[in-house]
């Protein structure tokens, strides 16, 4: 493998804490580690044992902070019975033909990797064995594998593993290997410390914007302040003037200046005198756009699931109810600015960008600056956080071209402001809630989203028919047992970018539904969490995962004056969450007390990652439930830094009971699924605790 | 451009800057030392927290030319092997997810265990309410702050 960046061995050691943990920690991209042995075992792109026994596991997938660095070679090294001890890992270059898909999103890189990891580890352990056996002249079948060894019972004979690569190496690798059962996992749904933690307590963790390279420079972008708007003409000799500033690069949408530092570009990005063209959107406003879904709400969506009669049914039925619930558009905002580092030589370029789909972004890249897309060397280093902003490229492109039109590397830093402002938000979205309630029950049922489709603005050739089926989460999986049931979409796009959030559609629809469903619930004359049960029957794992959060909340205890309980339950990403809320709201001021989350994922890899995975979606949860809107005025977005983006700080922050459900199901996902129950059990609880309505994100802005 | 002489980490480090430049970015670009982060530039969010003679401050928002003589510490320099109280406390705890804030988090809650090494929840949600973690760390944050206070009471 190339090693594209030269750095002393010293220092990659140091900075990659093998001295400290025994643990191999780096990046491909850093060059391979000095070995002693001549021989090793590298049966895949994904595991590597050295004579002396010392296993590396490849992390394929990007780390943003989810742990998979961890989890992934977790997997590995259970169907591999290596001795987790010795195991280090190393993070992949972006290499899809070595590794396959290196894609991270959806909560998917467990989910997706669980298969191929399994069979790779099996398959490495069956040439193990079957060295081991040849070497003993016994049937394979008689041994058995235990912390990187063989073991040969009846002769009470022993091999590690490192005593094998040679032999191993020699035999073709088994096409279906035999997985183990689950009951004979050792590691697996045990928690396990993980490898990225002690580099994020020093500072020696490196993220894409602390990458250096003999003779980086920096750059800043001048950006056009409207949604929509670009470049018309600029006057660059002022900040040209400034020492230290070297070059400024004109982009369709702004202007970068490249200097010496970060600051001094940041400095000389204001000293441009530019010109904007600001489009169409320049006099787009947050009134304009709330009264254009309003408008839009009127009108029939195209259908996404639409079982029975809901007008017939609702007709008949005794009570009927209606309410719109809002959700204001958000940046995700992750602590890392986006950034990227390229070093355009030619018709090669060098990348390092912090992407979750560099299948999508390296063609991208490619044909931006017009190279083939094999010349794109991308190294994805650690990531600083990224709720989904992360999925689009821009800043890479950006980079590229900078880098193309200097022929220097050079990294673009985005501005906090620049982040906030400069597009790409969870859409904003109205939801028209229409039910039915005849006798105590829901006898109808009807949801209408109204949004701008994300598909639509970055793969409209997804969308068939006007179907985005992305926006079908919480609405065709919707899992009451109501026969007349309906869930439609009705397209309006204000035209600020959008872009996939944490938990997607299900950090949204089911603030509607599930709010929603309390209303029912209350118009019923019934207890908000017998009602959802009686409706779900036939949906065991909705059932149990309420009945435990209910019951680890005490639900139904009496609580003091001022306060009350919300729950509310959604499944997404292949697991089922649900979450008790304690509120109160002194002078209209909502505040949580107490958050009791639970999550059913299947087959469980790394029970202390999911539990942090759980606590951060509580907190990301409630972020935008409380605190978090972006607004619009003359065409830009109004709130540029976290004094207007508020998310939750320390003091506010709950107490959070985090559970785990571990099942023999298969593995489900773990980022993003416990985000979608925060906004609705934290709206019913208010209603518990005001007996007002709270249908409107952010709840600090009070009851509507 | 004057050229100053700075005491960071123990070592005093020459450097050529701009006097109105931020330490935040002396230390990132001009010394190479990236453990500390940017995250807003107007010390709304804590991520590029330093110890200036062990006070918990901003790098973001402090010019070079204001520093003096004044002792720098960065998350580089909190020790030498990862023994300080409250990086172990943070590993044991598994506080980090993507870990782009914890470096200025760290710093905030060393520079609070110095001054209180037995900070009461109060104390510790006031000295730590200007950093912020968008993974959401924070309850084990709090716990990490209250186990190297125990520790440091025992």
């Amino acid at each position: 493998m190339s090693a594209p960046v030269q750095m002393p061995r010293r220092t990659f050691l140091q900075l990659t804490g093998v001295s400290a943990a025994g643990l191999v920690l780096g990046f491909d991209a850093l060059g391979s580690l000095a070995h002693a042995d001549t021989a090793t075992f590298e049966p895949s792109g994904f595991i590597r044992i050295d004579g002396d026994g010392a296993t590396t596991l490849w992390v394929t997938k990007v780390e943003m902070g989810q742990g998979i660095n961890t989890a992934l070679p977790m997997i590995l090294a259970e169907e591999l019975d290596a001795d987790w001890k010795r195991v280090g890992i190393r993070y992949a270059k972006y290499d899809p033909k070595r590794y396959g898909s290196m894609d991270t999103g959806g909560s998917y890189a467990v989910r997706g990797s669980w298969n191929p990891l399994r069979k790779a580890g099996a398959a490495a352990r069956a040439m193990l064995v079957a060295a081991a056996a040849k070497r003993w002249s016994v049937e394979p079948g008689t041994c058995r594998t235990e912390a990187g060894a063989v073991i040969h019972d009846a002769s009470r004979r022993r091999l590690g593993y490192g005593d094998l690569v040679a032999d191993a190496s020699a035999l073709p690798v088994p096409k279906e290997p035999v997985l183990k059962d689950a009951k004979d996992y050792r590691l697996l749904n045990r928690s396990t410390p993980r490898f990225d933690i002690p580099g994020k307590t020093d500072g020696s963790a490196r993220y894409s914007l602390d990458f250096r390279i003999e003779g980086l420079l920096f750059a800043a972008i001048e950006r056009c302040p409207t949604h929509g708007g670009k470049l018309a003409k600029f006057d660059a000799a002022r900040a040209l003037a400034l020492p230290g500033v070297k070059h400024v690069v004109p982009l369709e949408r702004g202007v970068a200046v490249v200097a010496t530092d970060t600051w001094t570009a940041m400095q000389a990005r204001r000293a441009l005198q530019v010109t904007w063209d600001h489009g169409s959107h320049a006099q787009l406003d947050s009134a304009t756009i709330a009264a254009q879904f309003k408008a839009a709400a009127r009108q029939e969506g195209v259908r996404h699931r639409s079982t029975g009669d809901f007008a017939a049914a609702q007709a008949r039925s005794e009570h009927k109810l209606e309410a719109d619930y809002h959700v204001p558009y958000v940046a995700h905002a992750p602590m890392e600015p986006q950034n990227a580092t390229a070093h355009v030589s030619g018709d090669r370029c060098r990348l390092w960008a912090p992407v979750q789909l560099p299948s999508w972004a390296v063609p991208e890249v490619a044909k931006a600056i017009g190279v083939p897309a094999e010349n794109i060397d991308l190294v994805i280093p650690l990531v600083g956080g990224a709720f989904g902003r992360r999925l689009f490229h821009d800043y890479a492109i950006e980079a590229a071209l900078v880098s193309k039109a200097i022929q220097a590397p050079v990294q673009v830093v985005w501005a906090r402001e620049d982040d906030m402002r400069g597009g790409f938000y969870r859409p904003a979205s109205l939801h028209r809630m229409s039910a039915g309630v005849s006798a105590g029950r829901l006898t109808a049922f009807r949801h209408r989203v109204v949004a701008p489709s994300i598909s639509l603005q970055l793969l409209p050739e997804e969308v068939k028919n006007g179907v985005d089926e992305n926006i079908s989460d919480g609405l065709t999986d919707w899992p009451y047992a109501v026969a007349d049931y309906r869930a439609e979409h009705v397209q309006s796009d204000p035209g600020i970018s959008v872009l996939w959030f944490r938990s997607v559609w299900s950090s949204q629809n089911p603030f509607g539904s599930e709010g929603f469903m309390d209303e029912c619930a209350a118009a019923a004359g019934a207890d908000p969490l017998a009602f959802r049960l009686e409706l779900l029957q036939d949906k065991p794992r909705h059932a149990a995962v309420l009945r435990f959060v209910a019951e680890k909340a005490g639900w139904g205890r009496k609580l003091p004056k001022g306060r009350g309980m919300g729950l509310a339950v959604h499944a997404s990403f292949g697991s089922y969450a649900a979450m008790v809320a304690e509120v109160s709201a002194e002078n209209g001021v909502p505040r949580v007390h107490r958050a009791v989350i639970a999550l059913d994922c299947g087959q469980v890899v790394n029970p202390d990652t999911v539990r942090a995975q759980l606590e951060g979606a509580v907190v990301f949860g409630l972020s935008a439930a409380l605190d978090c809107e972006f607004t619009f005025a003359n065409g830009a977005t109004v709130e540029g830094n976290f004094d207007g983006h508020r998310i939750l700080r320390l003091p506010d922050v709950p107490v959070i009971e985090a559970h785990v459900l571990s099942s023999s199901e298969k593995p489900g996902g773990v980022g993003e699924p416990g985000v979608p129950v925060v906004a609705p059990a934290v709206a019913n609880a208010l209603f518990a605790a005001t007996g007002k309505r709270w249908r409107r994100m952010p709840f600090s802005r009070g009851p509507a | 451009m004057p050229s100053y002489s700075l005491k960071v980490n123990g070592a005093t480090l020459a450097v050529e800057a701009a006097a109105e430049m931020p330490l935040l970015w002396v230390l990132r670009d001009k010394l190479g030392m990236t453990g500390t982060k940017y995250g807003c530039g107007q010390s709304l969010c804590g991520a590029c927290t330093v110890h200036v003679d062990g006070e918990a401050v901003r790098a973001c928002q402090l010019p070079v030319g204001e520093l003096g003589a004044r002792a720098v510490t960065t998350i580089e320099g909190l020790s030498a092997d990862r023994s300080h109280p409250v990086q172990k406390a943070w590993i044991e705890a598994q506080v980090p997810q993507c870990g782009y804030c914890q470096s200025g988090q760290i710093m905030s809650a060393a520079a609070l265990l110095a001054k209180k090494p037995h900070a009461t929840d109060a104390e510790i949600d006031e000295a730590m309410a200007g950093n912020l973690c968008r993974c959401g760390t924070y309850v084990r944050i709090r716990q990490a702050i209250r186990n190297a206070a125990n520790a440091g009471a025992r």
